[in-house]
């Protein structure tokens, strides 16, 4: 047991060096983003579902949508409080929060996840070419 | 290890323990359901068009050299974002003009009607009734739709390996080798374009028909065109394939194509 002192130091040494970014970035969390609604967004209050809903469940919402339209053919959406709406992200999404650096970059890049939708789906409908 | 009774006692008990924490654990597992579980029905639009499987029938009588084509393509190619790409090697096409012997390949008699020879022909995707390039597609980002018979495709599934293109035997499929972007004439704000690596093709305007329009090309081409549905007798398509002489492209090949040409 000769060896304890060293043993110990490196478990030390071991423990901080794991725990550096913790320790490190304490107090640092970047704030949420302010989302920005736009006016339209704003006028009509209610998205096709709750905004509780929306936010944690949007991306299998657009899921659902899109293997509805692409495959099934079906494109009209009812939602639970009985208003259609069209399923079409550049459309209908975009239609109102025609603001999408504001509105749907802010929290992608808060949360660090890059979804592919822009490669091909045009961000906003209404900007002039 | 001892292995006396007590201790064979003592495992037992801890093994029963251990297999009453799963229950335990699920309900630890079931996460805060935010999602009010409402029904929501998701359907198609009144007035969309339907048909069992749509056809299409070209009056090639009409159509004098190619550039009478050019309204049709182009109307086709700005409302579905097609990139216009001189490099023939990348050229992106839904629809063309082609002469006979591409057309129609084996079908020429001897001393074939100059005129109809040399006429122009308009083709597209064919929307074969038994599509070769759907049976190739290993992601089955390219399939028939039951409802119509549209050879439809997932562009959000395709890898790009371009085996439905060598299946093909019209050629009616592009492939992406560039990102198609740049070269977009007009950008039609309302139909998405495509990304570098998918292929893509005619698709009977799938989403004019979903909401109770004609395709783009049938539009344009003031009655050279005609659209409708071939297992209805009384629709215009099959008024048209009784009264006048029609063929189909590669017919021999048993993929039973949907456009027929009046010659």
């Amino acid at each position: 047991m000769s060896d304890k002192k060293y043993i110990i130091l490196g478990l030390i040494i071991f423990v901080v060096i794991v725990t550096f970014p913790l320790w490190y970035n304490r107090g640092k969390a970047a704030p949420a983003p302010d989302l920005i609604l736009t006016e339209a967004a704003k006028a009509a209050k209610v998205c096709v579902r709750s905004t509780d809903y929306m936010k944690a469940e949007h991306m299998q919402l657009l899921d659902v949508w899109r293997d509805t339209v692409v495959r099934r053919g079906a494109r009209i959406y009812v939602s639970p409080d009985g208003k259609e709406y069209n399923m079409s992200l550049s459309n209908t999404c975009l239609d109102c929060h025609s603001n999408k650096a504001e509105f749907c970059d802010r929290c992608h890049n808060y949360a660090s996840v890059r979804p592919y939708c822009w490669d091909c789906h045009i961000d906003n409908p209404k900007e002039k070419t | 290890m001892d292995s006396s009774r007590r201790r064979v006692l003592q495992l037992f008990g801890i093994s029963s323990l251990a297999l009453m924490t799963k229950p335990v654990l699920n309900a630890f597992a079931k996460e805060e359901k935010l999602t009010e579980e409402q029904p929501v029905v998701l359907k198609d639009a009144a007035n969309a068009l339907k048909a069992e499987q749509w056809a299409m029938v070209i009056d090639t009588r009409e159509f004098e050299s190619e550039d009478d084509f050019e309204p049709l393509i182009e109307a086709c190619h700005q409302i579905h974002n097609v990139p216009h790409l001189e490099n023939k090697r990348h050229e992106i096409k839904w629809i063309w003009g082609t002469h006979y012997h591409s057309a129609f390949p084996g079908k020429a008699a001897r001393f074939l009607s100059e005129e109809v020879e040399h006429r122009p022909y308009l083709v597209l995707c064919n929307h074969c009734e038994n599509p070769p390039c759907v049976r190739a597609c290993p992601t089955r980002a390219t399939w028939k739709r039951e409802s119509d018979g549209i050879v439809l495709m997932d562009f959000h599934r395709c890898i790009g390996c371009r085996f439905c293109m060598a299946a093909c035997p019209f050629g009616a499929r592009s492939f992406n080798y560039r990102d198609p972007r740049p070269f977009i004439v007009q950008t039609n704000k309302a139909y998405p374009t495509r990304m570098k690596g998918v292929v893509e093709k005619c698709n009977f305007c799938a989403e004019r028909l979903a909401v109770g329009q004609m395709p783009a090309c049938v539009e344009v081409s003031e009655g050279k065109l005609t659209f409708g549905d071939l297992y209805d007798p009384a629709s215009e398509v099959r008024e048209l394939i009784r009264a006048n002489y029609t063929i189909r492209r590669k017919q021999q090949l048993g993929t039973e194509p949907s456009v027929y040409y009046i010659v």
